[in-house]
């Protein structure tokens, strides 16, 4: 016999672990499935009692382009929101339901900060403003608007001008501020609720955190009202319609069959997103706090006893990781337009799934993981079309409960890279 | 099975039952009075009385049975389920679809409600076995987490608009099947107004000797019964708690490795557990949801939101014990939940507080100058919300203060026997043992 050992060895793990075996079979079919539906080849169909099964079919590629740029764009906010989730999951050792809601809290404060400033009309008119106020000279421009509406995002996006193009400074200034708050709220919260129950396990932590949870989002209800509203504007917002682009830059390209459109808030998302993480990435690398932070992830009282200053530490932890947040929040209002108090609690689930994926306590991975999961919601599409396309967030939880039941150390292998 | 056994077994559980049914009949009794009081505040004639306590009364009941429930897995057998929406949603869809008519839209099956009803609790109980047999090995955060995913997806394949047309969709699922008080009261049980049963005539000339409507009287009788499937769940719970059974659960909450090393198969025990807990959300669910007064079977009932409420009650009457539970539930669902709303009627007609800022700044502007009336009008104009960030910080002060319940510490000993009961030799007798030992 000559048995290929490769394929004895894939016999072998397959009768080994059955489970992993049906998912990695399942993950190869719908892989060839999507190279022959993006070939244009098509079987089929094969009927089954129920349904006709087709193999293949007709998915244009700019069309599946779309559905990975979405993708990418859903993952670089989960991916940065899921930053901050793993590290306080390894280092405090609890699942921390509250994270979603921190990202809500960023959101509303970057944007308040940004409507304000946009609606007065740029900072400089806002430091004239102020100038005005304490001497008493001069012409107030405050008159002319409502602080109250644009504090409490209740003027029409295009008035307040929030838009990229129209009051790139306000965005900048906003996203500052999202990144500032949410670090406080999750230091004051940490102070609070957190600190005194430091020993406490971890289930308890965790329904302290669905407690912070309820508190929070109410809050932030409290203040802003519960209707969900439309933020940004994307008036004269510059966009590109990549496939069409490429099809005519090309000449030997039959034109593209659907649009692939990309606007300035979605590059920046991506842009600004990428620019974090690498900042992170550097930032533990080239300081002692990442190495502290896998000691700590590791064994806290072992962390202690060699003179690492844990609540230090901790502190450090919630700064980067809720700031993470609340940019990620202020990002993701930027490329989608809506916002209301529940956007970061729905969004929770799938932070909770790209930090699994990648491995609790993984950096690296819960950037990956987040870009995994916010692919495998969008790209799902191409064979959930229809009615069906509900079904691409179960999609991701049903990821994520696949990877809990075979492989909890996440994709990568529980590599603990702090 | 000799009798003298069966009364050793009852004897125990009738002495407590005597001490703990004391105290949840005193807190139902208070319950309603205080209620009683409110609607007299309020100026209710007795038809509106009664309909407050009444919904009072059914909210704390349905509380109680799946907080019930959740404390088999919890209290018991520590299975750290957050999906208990998920469960719920199952028992009161797969009743609807069961029992409701076939004519109607969606149509159901027709099937007569107490299959429906068994139908509905053993749906639950499967997915619950479906989502227990792997999971359950799991840590116990990452237990939570598969359990709130998997009720998430329970609720988003109901919602979704692919099967519409079993399920109805986003608006739900409209064709409830006949409510069993209306059948027992009413000739024609889908119209209120139609000829009463012979029973039905009795109840209703009753009720009507005090002023109360017919409406009112069809909803009590449904929420008496719902109270009397309460006592039921307590009672079978409560002997189970003390069966070999409950006990193994106990253990495996204490001390998992030490259960395993007596030879018990936790495994096999948390299963069941967990699967008995599914069966008992899916019957609350259906009890709650599918039929009785303004029963709507709607994704949208089915949030995570309502997993929590139902915690919050857990830990306010101490996870670990049955009365614990029905205390628990009861006093949220009155106190938490039902009593803002009431108590902000209460103070808007005795103040006169006609204020009504839109928002935040616009009430707490006035205050600088010393006006209050705006601020207290949004407060009370935001109640609902309000109760929500109290419910947060209860949750957070009772898990850092009191982690064993607001009513005290109530987790049930696993052992059978008293363990304050001295049941060890003398011990100067021992001593003197030693003592002649040694001469």
């Amino acid at each position: 016999m000559e048995a290929n050992p490769a394929v004895e060895r894939g016999l072998r793990a397959a009768r080994r672990s059955p489970g992993a075996a049906v998912v990695w079979a399942v993950a190869a079919v719908l892989f060839l499935d999507l190279l022959a539906k993006l070939a244009g080849v098509s079987l089929g169909p094969f009927s089954t009692p129920w349904f006709a099964l087709w193999f293949g079919g007709d998915v244009p590629l700019s069309q599946f382009a779309g559905f990975a740029w979405d993708g990418v764009v859903i993952g670089a906010v989960i991916g940065l929101a899921s930053i901050g989730l793993s590290l306080t999951y390894s280092i405090l050792n609890f699942a921390n339901f509250a994270h979603g809601d921190y990202l809500t809290a960023g959101a509303f404060s970057g944007w308040a900060a940004t409507y304000v400033i946009a609606g007065i009309g740029g900072l400089l008119a806002l430091a004239e403003t102020f100038v005005n106020a304490l001497t008493g000279l001069g012409q107030s421009r405050a008159g002319d608007v409502d602080l109250v509406s644009l504090v409490l995002l209740r003027t029409p996006p295009l008035d307040a001008g929030a838009n990229i193009w129209l009051s790139p400074l306000a965005i900048v200034v906003g996203l500052a501020v999202a990144v500032a708050v949410t670090a406080g709220v999750a230091l004051a919260l940490d102070r609070v609720v957190y600190r005194p129950m430091r020993d406490a396990d971890g289930i308890s932590l965790l329904i302290a955190s669905i407690g912070v949870a309820f508190t929070l989002r109410y809050l932030v209800a409290f203040v802003f009202g519960n209707s969900r509203r439309i933020v940004t504007s994307t008036e004269q917002l510059p966009s590109l319609d990549v496939a069409g682009a490429v099809t005519s830059a090309v000449p030997f390209l039959a034109p593209a069959r659907s649009s692939v459109v990309v606007d300035l808030h979605e590059v920046t998302l991506v842009v600004v997103a990428a620019l974090l993480m690498f900042g992170l990435h550097v930032l533990l690398q080239r300081t002692k706090l990442g190495k502290a932070m896998r000691a700590m992830a590791d064994n806290r009282a072992l962390a202690q006893v060699t003179g690492i200053p844990t609540e230090r530490v901790i502190r450090s932890t919630w700064l980067i990781g809720a700031g993470m947040t609340g940019a990620a929040g202020y990002l993701l209002v930027l490329s989608q337009g809506g916002l209301g108090f529940q956007t970061g609690w729905l969004l929770l689930l799938l932070i909770f799934a790209a930090v699994i994926m990648g491995g609790i306590g993984s950096i690296y991975g819960a950037i990956a993981g987040g870009l995994v999961i916010g692919l495998a919601s969008r790209v799902s599409l191409v064979w959930l079309q229809g009615d069906l396309s509900s079904f691409a967030r179960p999609t991701a939880f049903a990821l994520m409960i696949l990877i809990l039941l075979f492989r909890p150390s996440g994709i990568f292998g529980g590599v603990k890279t702090a | 099975m000799s009798e003298s056994t069966a009364r050793d077994a009852l004897d125990p559980l009738r002495a407590l039952f005597a001490h703990d049914a004391a105290k949840v009949t005193a807190m139902f009794l208070a319950i309603w009075a205080l209620f009683y009081a409110f609607g007299t505040v309020l100026g209710y004639g007795n038809n509106g009385l009664l309909a407050l306590v009444r919904r009072v009364t059914f909210l704390a009941a349905v509380y109680g049975i799946v907080v019930l429930a959740l404390n088999i897995q919890w209290g018991y057998a520590g299975l750290f389920n957050i999906g208990v929406a998920g469960f719920m949603a199952v028992g009161a869809y797969t009743v609807s679809m069961l029992s409701g008519s076939p004519t109607g839209v969606p149509p159901g099956l027709g099937l007569p409600l107490p299959i429906g009803i068994l139908g509905g609790m053993l749906a639950a109980t499967v997915v619950g076995l479906v989502a227990a047999l792997p999971a359950l090995r799991l840590k116990a955060d990452y237990l939570a987490i598969v359990t709130v995913a998997l009720s998430e997806i329970i609720r988003i394949t109901y919602n979704t608009p692919a099967f519409a047309n079993i399920t109805g969709g986003a608006s739900g699922f409209d064709n409830l099947p006949t409510s069993p008080a209306n059948a027992l009261l009413l000739s024609d049980p889908s119209s209120t107004i139609s000829e009463p049963t012979a029973v039905g005539e009795a109840v209703f000339s009753l009720f009507a000797q005090f002023g109360i409507q017919r409406f009112t009287a069809i909803n009590t009788v449904y929420t008496v019964g719902v109270l009397v499937v309460l006592l039921v769940v307590y009672l079978v719970l409560e002997r189970a708690g003390k069966s070999p059974f409950g006990r193994v659960l106990k253990a495996v909450r204490e001390d998992e490795t030490a259960a395993q090393s007596l030879g018990k198969d936790t495994q096999n025990f948390k299963v069941r557990a967990f699967a008995l807990g599914c069966g008992l959300m899916g019957l609350a669910g259906i009890l709650w949801f599918a039929m009785g007064p303004r029963a709507s079977v709607t994704p949208v009932t089915f949030r995570p939101n309502i997993t929590f409420y139902i915690f919050i009650a857990l830990i306010i009457g101490g996870a670990g014990s049955n009365t614990g539970s029905v205390l628990g539930g009861a006093l949220f669902a009155s106190l938490l939940f039902e009593a803002p709303p009431v108590v902000r009627n209460i103070v808007t007609d005795a103040f006169d507080v006609s204020a009504d800022p839109s928002n935040l700044i616009e009430a707490l502007v006035p205050v600088a100058g010393g006006d209050l009336v705006p601020l207290a009008g949004f407060l009370l104009n935001n109640i609902d919300t309000l109760r929500f960030i109290g419910m947060g910080v209860l949750l957070v002060v009772l898990v850092q203060r009191r982690p064993d319940g607001l009513l005290g510490a109530r987790k049930e000993t696993a052992a059978g026997v008293s363990l304050a009961a001295n049941t060890r030799p003398d011990r100067s007798d021992a001593a003197g043992n030693g003592g002649g030992d040694g001469e």
